[in-house]
């Protein structure tokens, strides 16, 4: 009895100095702000940073190899606080939202061929360059839905991806996803977006959408620093986001929309309030 | 005797009945040919005519860009009216150079008939990728890429591919019963491009009078006439070599690694006419067939010839077509519409009503593993294809998704209608980025 305490207490005797000593010998040293500032970030691991998850991003901005600025899913808040633990000041850019610029569902935009294949815009695409005539056009397979970590995007029933502006953090994700690149990143206050990303001759566009932008120059006269047309397209000139609703009225193909009054057809989100407030990450 | 053959594959019904015994005719000249500059696969031939120049038969309109890459022929002599991109068979518009026929049909000069066997196999090489051949059997790799194998890779088997396992294509059924000489003569000279002395002819034996043509006239010259197993793809190369030679090729490996070459046979006639006459590629058969045409044919068609030329020598539609497919119904590509052009690489023209269509939703797999048990590259069809939905590419190459070798044996079979081959292939791509990328 006494031999069995004595051995196993002593094994375990030896056991606890070995590890305590290695515990010394071999320890890594953690910047301790590395370890608050993983607590600060979401850990959504949502790579919106450049970073392969919050703790990379954490390390880097400990080593100050980073921008405080960089978690956009954390918002103001996260980076007053990383500011606050880096001891800098919390100088951000404008929080940005992601946009599909394209109103062309199934209804309103023209296929070019029936498609039967894998649910999955990407897939799609490889096939004569996807089964939609517009070229730039939302194909309405639902890639962008699936890669989003926050479940900020839906698909309407006549195939068209909408980004909620609320639940949006402006990751990229989906940006990166998409293999027609019609999801934009705009600033979050400004609301007026031209819906299209055609970039198809006037004639061309009317032809095989409804919604599309024919670059007939009106919303460029009505409120000429708002908007510039390039190949073809109009875009708002975000700087002047806010003179740039005066065109949503005159838009002849109703192409430019107005978050604020809705959004597009066959969505299921409200609208948004503004300032347009965001959920969080969290 | 038990026929050679492969392990996997099926039986979908081959629907050759309706053009087996129709001879090859010849379809006319149409009132333009569209004449696309990537044929094969490779860098696209670069054009070098002008839009108003008359060309001769024969005469190079788009240059070669690189090794792998073959010169571009007019295929008749006439004007040429535009070189601009045109819409071709993958869907998309890509450079063209079009031609309207002075229906002269006159050879360019210069081109002069040799004796092949005083040639060097570097000599012949060279007259193969000056002609333009590429894989006849619809892959269109280039020919002379092919037959120059590396240094210290040694080929010691040819292997002429007649299996035409593509259900409704008959072109090189006919082309082995009507053009049998010129076959035999061009696998005599791959024979000595590559310096092998074993050459095989695999034939499926759904074409026994194929098997007894060609067999007999190559009786006694150093080439054997096997018949093989009727099952879907016995004609893919690393099938076809697996059941002649007993050799599998490697993963990721080539046929050369096995010491086999293996070519189409509708490739050695036109070897044959390359290094006898010095003739480029400019014609080949192709079966234009399907229920929504009005009669089957094998036709001897120029490239560069609209499909709706095709058919309208056929007789014409019979309904509206709503699918029109180049190629074989297992491998092919689904067309946008009739205006598209022929290639090197059509074998076929198959047309479909929309009653002939099984058009079946996507349902969810229930792990019956059919396509496990068909797959003839040996892999897993429904776990790579899960693992491509989930983007997890990595994986997906673990499983060898890159052996997948895209003959629809699995889509084919599959219950649920899964597009099993459409997802292995988005994962292809991605693993091709990557290893590009690192």
């Amino acid at each position: 009895m006494i031999e069995a305490v004595l051995s196993i207490g002593g094994i375990g005797l030896l056991a606890a100095i070995t590890l305590g000593v290695a515990a010394r010998k071999f320890a890594v040293e953690v910047d301790p702000r590395e370890l608050a500032l993983l607590e600060t970030l979401s850990g959504a691991n949502c790579g919106a940073c450049g970073y392969p998850g919050c703790s990379a991003y954490a390390r880097a901005v400990a080593e100050g190899k980073a921008e405080p600025s960089l978690c956009t899913p954390g918002g103001q808040s996260t980076l007053e606080k990383i500011a606050h633990i880096m001891g800098v000041a919390a100088v951000g850019t404008s929080p940005q939202v992601a946009v599909v610029l394209c109103q062309g569902d199934n209804a309103r935009a023209q296929a070019k061929y029936r498609y039967l294949g894998a649910i999955d815009c990407v897939a799609a695409q490889r096939i004569a360059d996807g089964p939609k005539l517009c070229p730039g056009g939302c194909l309405g397979l639902g890639t962008c839905a699936r890669v989003c970590p926050f479940g900020a995007i839906e698909m309407t029933a006549e195939g068209l991806a909408v980004i909620s502006r609320e639940k949006c953090t402006g990751c990229r994700k989906c940006v990166g996803a998409c293999p027609r690149q019609v999801i934009a990143m705009t600033p979050l206050d400004a609301t007026v977006h031209v819906l299209c990303n055609s970039h198809d001759k006037g004639a061309a566009v009317r032809k095989y959408c409804q919604v599309g932008c024919i670059a007939c120059m009106i919303c460029k006269k009505t409120v000429p620093e708002a908007y510039v047309i390039e190949d073809f397209l109009a875009k708002v000139v975000y700087d002047h986001y806010q003179e740039s609703g005066a065109a949503v009225e005159k838009c002849p193909t109703r192409c430019i929309r107005d978050f604020v009054e809705g959004y597009p057809e066959g969505s299921r989100f409200a609208p948004p309030v503004v300032p347009v407030k965001r959920q969080g990450a969290v | 005797m038990k026929l050679k053959t492969f392990p996997g594959g099926l039986h979908p019904p081959d629907n050759k009945e309706w053009s087996a015994d129709k001879a090859i005719e010849d379809c006319p000249l149409p009132e333009e040919l569209v004449i696309p500059m990537s044929q094969h696969i490779g860098a696209p031939a670069e054009p070098c005519v002008l839009v108003g120049q008359q060309v001769k038969k024969g005469e190079v309109i788009g240059q070669a860009k690189g090794f792998v890459s073959v010169p571009v022929h007019a295929s008749t002599s006439g004007e040429v009216v535009a070189v601009e991109p045109r819409l071709h068979s993958s869907g998309r518009l890509l450079p063209a150079v079009v031609i309207r026929p002075d229906g002269e049909d006159a050879w360019v000069e210069g081109l002069a008939a040799c004796d092949a066997m005083a040639l060097t196999p570097d000599q012949i090489r060279e007259k193969i990728r000056a002609a333009g051949i590429v894989g006849l059997g619809g892959a269109t790799f280039p020919a002379h890429v092919k037959l120059s194998p590396p240094e210290g890779k040694i080929i010691d088997t040819l292997i002429l591919n007649g299996v035409e396992c593509e259900p409704y294509l008959t072109a090189d059924h006919r082309l082995m019963l009507e053009e049998t000489e010129r076959l035999i003569d061009g696998v005599t000279i791959l024979k000595r491009v590559l310096g092998v002395e074993r050459a095989f002819i695999g034939i499926e034996a759904n074409k026994p009078d194929a098997i007894e043509v060609v067999g007999r006239a190559c009786a006694g010259r150093g080439i054997e006439v096997q018949g093989l197993k009727v099952k879907y793809p016995q004609g893919a190369e690393k099938q076809l070599i697996l059941a002649l030679t007993g050799r599998e090729v490697p993963s990721g490996g080539l046929p050369m690694d096995v010491g086999v070459v293996v070519q189409n046979v509708g490739t050695a006639v036109a070897v044959s006419d390359a290094v006898r006459y010095g003739l480029p590629l400019i014609e080949r058969i192709a079966t234009v067939t399907g229920p929504g045409i009005a009669e089957a044919k094998n036709l001897r068609i120029r490239v560069g010839t609209s499909l709706s030329a095709m058919v309208d020598f056929c007789g014409g539609l019979q309904g509206d077509p709503a699918k029109i497919i180049m190629g074989g119904p297992m491998m092919g590509a689904t067309q946008l519409s009739l205006d598209i052009p022929a290639t090197r690489g059509t074998s076929g023209v198959l047309l479909f009503r929309e009653g002939d269509l099984a058009l079946v939703p996507e349902g969810p797999c229930i792990r019956c593993g059919r396509c496990v048990g068909v797959c003839p590259a040996r892999i897993l069809p429904t776990t790579i294809a899960a693992y491509a939905r989930l983007d997890l590419i990595n994986e997906a190459e673990e499983y060898n998704a890159m052996d997948c070798i895209e003959c629809g044996c699995c889509t084919y079979t599959c219950p649920a209608a899964i597009p099993l081959v459409q997802v292995i292939r988005l994962a292809k791509g991605a693993i091709l980025a990557k290893r590009r990328k690192v």
